[in-house]
């Protein structure tokens, strides 16, 4: 457990170099290490806060605010059943129960195998196809107790490798596209925006 | 007669929906994709592209409805612009931008980069919410995509204007779709609200430099405006109400969906009932109250269903148009239940930073609760509306403002037009000690 692979380290450093302040990396490397660890493993926050200019602290605290970085381990998928309104209208809190029922674990719980952790979800903007919920953050909808079932024995025999990545895999399109600002460019860009933020602060503080 | 009208509004944002491979560019190419950056890159000043958008008094499409030109307009001069693009949708029962992020990636994109050039961006970014996995990774290919095919990067189609945009995914946190915390989400911070002044980010935004962010649909809508002239998309629509916007329509209609409509032109009722759209409430229920604009807005009962799908109408009606999303709830549902998880929504969403926010939305929700669950008292509603004065005193519309943000400010709206509409129903589940309706 010593942070990033090669592999990984060089998709990290390849995002860092799309910000012209570097600090704007922070979440998309944190879905990075989510990737590659299925959760935001400590070494992962640490090399994080290295490669972005923070303290670890920093890190977690601001991975802490968000609900889709998590900072301990969670199963191989993470099913988040909608309850919000539209879904709650069509049926999305007996679905809850249901898959409560189905997996054996109330929301935020983690089945024994470690292969599904159950989430209460906010809105997916998916209202048209309720009651909704997604696996990994890959959408399904409408589901009622059956298919619910079968999609549940389906991702348990693995027949849905390829529409339902593992947690932590969540954008499998690289960018290719180098930025084409030139690095004087850059530099440029970032002493105008350094210069910017130190002003800020300076009219906070008085 | 009807008919007439459904061919000569032009679907502005929503012609490729539904298009095998919309989202690529080989679909958007052949079907005039990247004509209107074209024309705007090489043939139009970039104050002529503000002065069309001005022209077609574009309402933006995330919520708030504030002039995209006025917007722009205000844009502070300096030598470091940013343009982002608001890609966060969150708002309880609105899934219109889901809809364009995935099904019509490029033009999105291609809005954007037209957007940029009107406004001098040195760069562009458009921030998407991490649930859109699918979306994240289209609008990504869709950029790479406009590397590749000149209309990115370095001097676009030779006209001498160049631009980096980059995706940025969103880590699950509903805040970040108000302007200010989505900046200090991009920054790479927790996204907290920044406190106003200044109270627009083209004053100060991201990195300390003047920015605007624009909602997806608006951006969607400038390809349009540019191959079209911003008097044709002011041709559509009644006064300030121009052009054609996405309804998303959600709850006990029979067919749910986005409907791209002239604004204005059409009533709740026409959008509910009508077979194009939503072809009436399920299982022929009668209505009981609907959510006019996503579940911060007031809600409306069935006399209301006349009100036309203007944003000012509905404003003076004492509700608003928000982010285009309609929520329709029969005769069979509990509005307690559903004033409740509202609330609960809002509760888990509240950044913390405001006292009246985090609080009152605490013990909002835990009254809702114990009345749903047959705990309540009388005195319970009479507490519920001063918890919700202390967050927006005055309990009017548009709320009073005492956080920083407007999240606040929404939290009552569900509670208070509850009690409002529904006292009965509330006093009910109090006198039984419990929901009438089963659940």
């Amino acid at each position: 457990m010593s942070g990033f692979t090669p592999e990984m380290r060089a998709r990290a450093e390849k995002i860092c170099s799309l910000y012209p302040q570097v600090r704007s990396a922070l979440i998309p490397l944190c879905h990075l290490a989510q990737e590659q660890a299925g959760y935001l493993r400590e070494d992962l926050m640490i090399e994080i806060a290295e490669l972005v200019g923070v303290t670890p602290a920093e890190v977690y605290g601001t991975a802490s605010f968000y609900d889709m970085l998590h900072t301990e381990p969670v199963g191989k998928y993470l099913v988040g059943v909608c309850t919000n309104i539209a879904c709650l209208l069509q049926g999305g809190e007996e679905l809850l129960e249901h898959a409560e029922e189905k997996l054996g674990v109330a929301p935020g719980g983690t089945t024994e195998d470690g292969l599904f952790t159950l989430e209460d979800m906010e809105c997916i903007a998916h209202c048209n196809k309720a009651p909704a919920l997604q696996v990994n953050y890959r959408f399904f909808g409408p589901v009622d107790e059956e298919a619910f079932d079968s999609l549940i024995d389906d991702l348990r025999e693995g027949k849905l490798v390829d529409e339902v990545p593992s947690h932590g895999t969540l954008i499998r399109q690289e960018r290719s596209a180098p930025i084409a600002l030139t690095m004087e460019e850059v530099l440029q860009e970032r002493a105008v925006s350094d210069a910017a933020i130190a002003q800020r602060k300076a009219q906070a503080q008085n | 007669m009807e008919e007439t009208l459904e061919r000569t509004v032009p679907k502005i944002v929503t012609s490729r929906i539904g298009i095998e491979g919309s989202h690529t560019l080989e679909t958007y190419l052949t079907t005039g994709g990247y004509s209107a950056l074209r024309k705007a890159l090489t043939t139009m000043t970039p104050e002529e592209i503000q002065a069309e958008v001005m022209t077609s008094n574009l309402l933006g499409r995330g919520g708030a409805g504030f002039e995209v030109g006025r917007k722009w307009s205000m844009l502070k001069n300096s030598p470091l612009r940013y343009l982002v693009v608001n890609g966060d949708e969150s708002e309880p029962a609105t899934f219109k931008d889901h809809m364009l992020i995935e099904g019509d990636p490029h033009q999105l994109v291609e809005g954007t980069i037209i957007t940029a050039y009107a406004v001098g961006a040195a760069r562009a970014f458009i921030y998407i919410r991490g649930e859109f996995a699918l979306g994240l990774e289209r609008v990504q290919r869709a950029i790479d995509e406009a590397y590749s095919y000149g209309a990115l990067g370095r001097d676009i189609f030779g006209s001498g204007f160049s631009l980096d945009l980059v995706v940025h995914p969103g880590a699950g946190a509903y805040i970040c779709g108000e302007e200010t915390a989505l900046i200090e989400s991009l920054e790479g911070k927790r996204g907290y609200p920044r406190i106003k002044p200044p109270f627009f980010p083209a004053v100060i935004g991201l990195y300390g430099a003047p920015t605007i962010v624009n909602n997806v649909e608006s951006m969607s809508n400038m390809p349009w405006i540019v191959n079209n002239g911003g008097a044709a998309f002011a041709s559509l629509g009644v006064g300030r109400s121009t052009g054609t916007r996405i309804f998303a329509l959600a709850g006990h209609v029979n067919r749910p969906g986005n409907y791209e409509v002239e604004m204005a032109k059409l009533t709740f009722r026409d959008l509910v009932y009508k077979p194009e759209y939503g072809g009436g409430m399920r299982m022929g229920r009668n209505v009981k109250a609907f959510i006019p604009g996503g579940v911060s807005a007031p809600w409306f009962g069935p006399d209301q269903l006349d009100l036309p799908l203007a944003q000012d109408d509905v404003a003076k009606a004492g509700s608003m148009l928000g982010s285009g999303s309609i929520v329709m709830m029969d005769d069979h549902t509990c509005m307690v239940r559903a004033a409740w998880r509202i609330t609960k929504f809002f509760h888990r969403e509240s950044c913390g930073q405001c006292t009246p926010c985090r609080e009152g939305s605490g013990w909002i929700e835990k009254m809702m609760r114990r009345i749903e669950m047959g705990a309540g008292r009388e005195s319970d509603l009479d507490m519920l509306l001063d918890a919700c004065d202390n967050i927006a005193p005055g309990l009017s519309w548009p709320p009073a403002q005492t956080t920083i943000c407007v999240l606040g400010p929404s939290i009552p709206s569900s509670v208070v037009a509850g009690i409002k509409m529904f006292r009965d129903e509330f006093l009910i589940h109090i006198k039984e000690g419990g929901c009438p309706y089963g659940r």
